[in-house]
């Protein structure tokens, strides 16, 4: 049986025997609408209720401020367009998910006018620009917490300063930094924060947007009054006790050193390729990162050939980002750094989660530097002449 | 201790492909299956004359779709490979040039030249398969007396894509399997049937992969305007085989040898395009009797069942893929430059085609028809 190593938590994690436990009961025995009158309608609303107010001490925020939605696209939308209005300007990063890219490029098209602000050569935007980019009718500001796909930390204390100083709302896609940074609303001082449950070993199909209490947002799904009329829908019962149950995990891994481990073990990972692999390096290596994230690029390579490689070894990492059919495209955030097209075609980012071993880590510090061997022993010194030996014919098993 | 073989299964979606990927799992191998993305069907939807949608076209999201669910079945890990540029790089903006050129293109070859045999058997030694399998209807194999890998013409005549396949080197073919030579279509669908493939009766895509609707002047048109290019003005004059001027046109790519509509001029008897001469941009039309010819000339040769021509040797000849190989003597005329005499003048020998040669069902060799 092969060894499976899972690297790629960035993409999605998997639930916490906790959290599946917490959900449990909430599929059958103790399943209800948290609308309803009656007693089965209780004890849902009650369990709704009790998982709110974890997800609040996670962001320090009132548990009226959670907003229980799909994920973090949901969540990303609901502020983007729930915020703004036609005539409205907005003001965001190139280096956004695509849930904020993607809905920033359609409130373009729907009245808005929309700022995407570039980033450094680290990957991080300079609040200044951010200021210079603001506008009489300035209504949002959307700039993530960390990005997902290099793991570097944006300043968003310093935005949500400027933010709060022009009267401007302010959002943070915080989905890649939960559970991985401490999230203080207040000091942030943003109105609006996106979280995914399906990052913090909740099931996908989960998430969350923090509203303050002063910010009015429109509704994206039109219902019943769920969510004091934020967000219709009926709840998703058992996904958000698993969200709840999440959020209380993911708040106490800041606290008992969970952090720090993993730091030591991406620190370790990353070292160690790096060491033994010639014209390697790491994005965003310079700036503070989530503790999880490494983004290594490997010259003289296809990334794509090294991912499937990888990935038939039982390493699963991720290169690029994946279009609607599966193959791989550049990825933007790599572009808006000005990392060249080959190396950005040559980059992986390996994302660590709790659940990732010391031998996990030792195995992809033996695997990754072969593959990547291998990879530039074929392309530069491909042979042109090599014929495959005439007399294996089509038996289905290779001589050895 | 033997461990089986991992070869690399070219994925399309279709029955074919999915049949060998099926076929050569129950055999043994190690399968890993693998869709070269080529294209972005999307890249020119709704551009005048540009369909919408993209049915039936190869590798649309919806083949891909039952590519990925042909491998799920037979359990086989499977990966789409992004190659759009080098496909726009090495077929699409040659295709373009040829049109404007006045010569008429066969993409489909050049895909199998420098995509389909050349990066995907890349692809597949870089992730340790060092030969690929695809759903073409030809036959290889390797013949010890003359040391040479041999290309012959499958066994079910009407699906034979040997034409498309005539570039391939001797490396490019010690390395690929074609399961399907020897099978008729409708058996093919039979033994997908018979392997629980859903997609068993699947219809054929038809058409050039990255034209949808297949009208290759709109591609013209969307193309160059996608890319803010103006479309060049190759307008000119008609005229007949003594350089009279019976009319005007309004560009070369609008014309391919033996063409008989859109000429725009009125006379007795049918008018064909006899040539097009991309030079001087006048596009040469003549009667029926003008439109064959007995000889032409062939560059860029590739030759596979011999090493090359040597003196003048007897084969059967394609211009096209839709034609009958007809007999001719074919002589070097000069370094890569094969003279064919055919015995029986033929049709609308059409210049930017290939010429394939065939010695009774193997592929002596082809070149490109000048």
């Amino acid at each position: 049986m092969m060894r499976r190593v899972y690297m790629d938590a960035n993409a999605t994690t998997p639930l916490l025997p906790e959290v599946l436990e917490a959900m449990q009961p909430y599929f059958v025995e103790r399943f209800g609408n948290a609308s309803s009158v009656h007693s089965f309608g209780q004890q849902a609303r009650g369990a709704v209720e009790q998982a709110r107010i974890k997800v609040a001490a996670l962001l320090h925020c009132r548990p009226a401020e959670i907003v229980f939605t799909s994920g973090g696209t949901e969540s990303d939308n609901l502020a983007l367009f729930g915020a703004t209005k036609p005539g409205d300007h907005v003001i965001t990063t190139t280096i956004e998910h695509h849930a904020v890219l993607h809905a920033a490029e359609q409130l373009a098209k729907s009245g808005r006018e929309v700022s995407f602000i570039p980033v450094d050569d680290n990957g991080v935007v300079d609040p200044d620009d951010v200021r210079r980019a603001m506008r009489p009718n300035t209504r949002l500001i959307s700039v993530m917490m960390a990005n997902n796909e290099t793991g570097a930390i944006q300043p968003i204390e310093a935005i949500g300063a400027i933010a709060a100083e022009a009267g401007v709302q302010f959002h943070t896609d915080a989905v890649q930094a939960a559970g991985k940074l401490p999230m203080h609303v207040e000091k942030i001082g943003c109105n609006l924060l996106s979280i995914s449950g399906h990052k913090i070993h909740a099931p996908q199909g989960t998430g969350v947007l923090f509203v303050r209490k002063d910010t009015k947002i429109e509704p994206l799904m039109y219902g019943g009054t769920h969510e004091r009329q934020r967000r219709a829908g009926t709840e998703n019962l058992a996904g958000i006790v698993g969200l709840g149950k999440a959020a209380e995990i993911a708040a106490r891994s800041l606290e008992d050193g969970s952090t720090q481990h993993i730091a030591a073990l991406r620190d370790r990972l990353q070292h160690e390729i790096l060491g033994r692999v010639a014209d390697a390096g790491v994005h965003s290596g310079e700036v503070p990162r989530v503790p999880n994230t490494a983004n290594l690029w490997f010259d003289h390579l296809e990334g794509e050939a090294l991912v499937i490689s990888l990935d038939l070894k039982g390493l699963a990492v991720s290169g690029g980002s994946a279009c609607a059919s599966g193959a791989s495209e550049p990825s933007h955030v790599l572009t808006a750094m000005r990392v060249s097209a080959e190396r950005a075609r040559a980059s992986l980012r390996f994302s660590l989660s709790k659940l990732t071993t010391e031998e996990d880590v030792d195995y992809a510090i033996e695997i990754v530097p072969q593959a990547v061997a291998k990879l530039r022993e074929l392309s530069p010194f491909y042979h042109k002449n090599d014929t495959f030996p005439v007399n294996a014919g089509r038996v289905a098993t290779a001589q050895i | 201790m033997s461990t089986p073989e991992t070869i690399a299964v070219a994925m399309s979606g279709g029955v074919d492909s999915s049949t060998v990927a099926a076929m050569l799992k129950s055999e043994g191998y190690n399968l890993v299956g693998l869709t070269l993305q080529l294209w972005n069907q999307r890249r020119l939807a709704g551009q005048p004359g540009m369909p919408e949608s993209s049915e039936g076209r190869c590798c649309s999201l919806d083949d891909v779709y039952d590519a990925r669910r042909v491998a799920e079945h037979l359990g086989i890990p499977y990966y789409v490979v992004n190659q759009q540029d080098r496909f726009e790089h090495d077929v699409v903006q040659p295709f373009v040039q040829e049109y404007l050129s006045g010569r008429t293109p066969v993409p489909c070859t050049l895909c199998n030249n420098h995509l389909k045999f050349a990066q995907l058997l890349d692809t597949a030694r870089q992730i340790g398969a060092e030969r690929i399998a695809t759903g073409h209807y030809a036959r290889n194999e390797y013949d010890p007396v003359r040391d040479r890998w041999i290309l012959k013409r499958p066994a079910d005549a009407s699906k034979d894509q040997t034409y498309f396949l005539f570039g391939l080197t001797q490396q490019q073919l010690s390395r690929s399997l074609f399961p399907l030579g020897g099978y008729r279509k409708p058996d093919v669908r039979t033994m997908a049937e018979q392997q629980g493939l859903a997609l068993a009766n699947k219809p054929d895509s038809q058409e050039i992969c990255f034209i949808p609707g297949g009208d290759y002047k709109k591609f013209l048109d969307a193309y160059l305007a996608e890319r803010g290019e103006a479309m060049p003005d190759t307008s000119g004059d008609l005229v007949t085989t003594t350089g009279e001027v019976v009319g005007h046109h309004e560009g070369i790519h609008n014309f391919t040898v033996g063409q008989r509509k859109g000429l725009g001029v009125a006379t007795g008897s049918p008018l064909y395009v006899i040539g097009i001469n991309g030079a001087d941009r006048k596009v040469v039309v003549g009667s029926n009797e003008e439109l064959t010819s007995k000889t032409l000339r062939a560059n860029r040769l590739n030759w596979i069942s011999i090493p090359r021509l040597e003196g003048t040797m007897r084969l059967q000849v394609k211009i096209r893929h839709r034609h009958e190989a007809a007999w001719a003597s074919l002589e070097m005329s000069a370094d890569d430059i094969v003279t064919v005499t055919f015995d029986q003048p033929q049709r609308a020998v059409t210049p930017g085609q290939a010429a394939v040669f065939y010695d009774g069902d193997e592929v002596a060799g082809g070149g490109w028809i000048l």
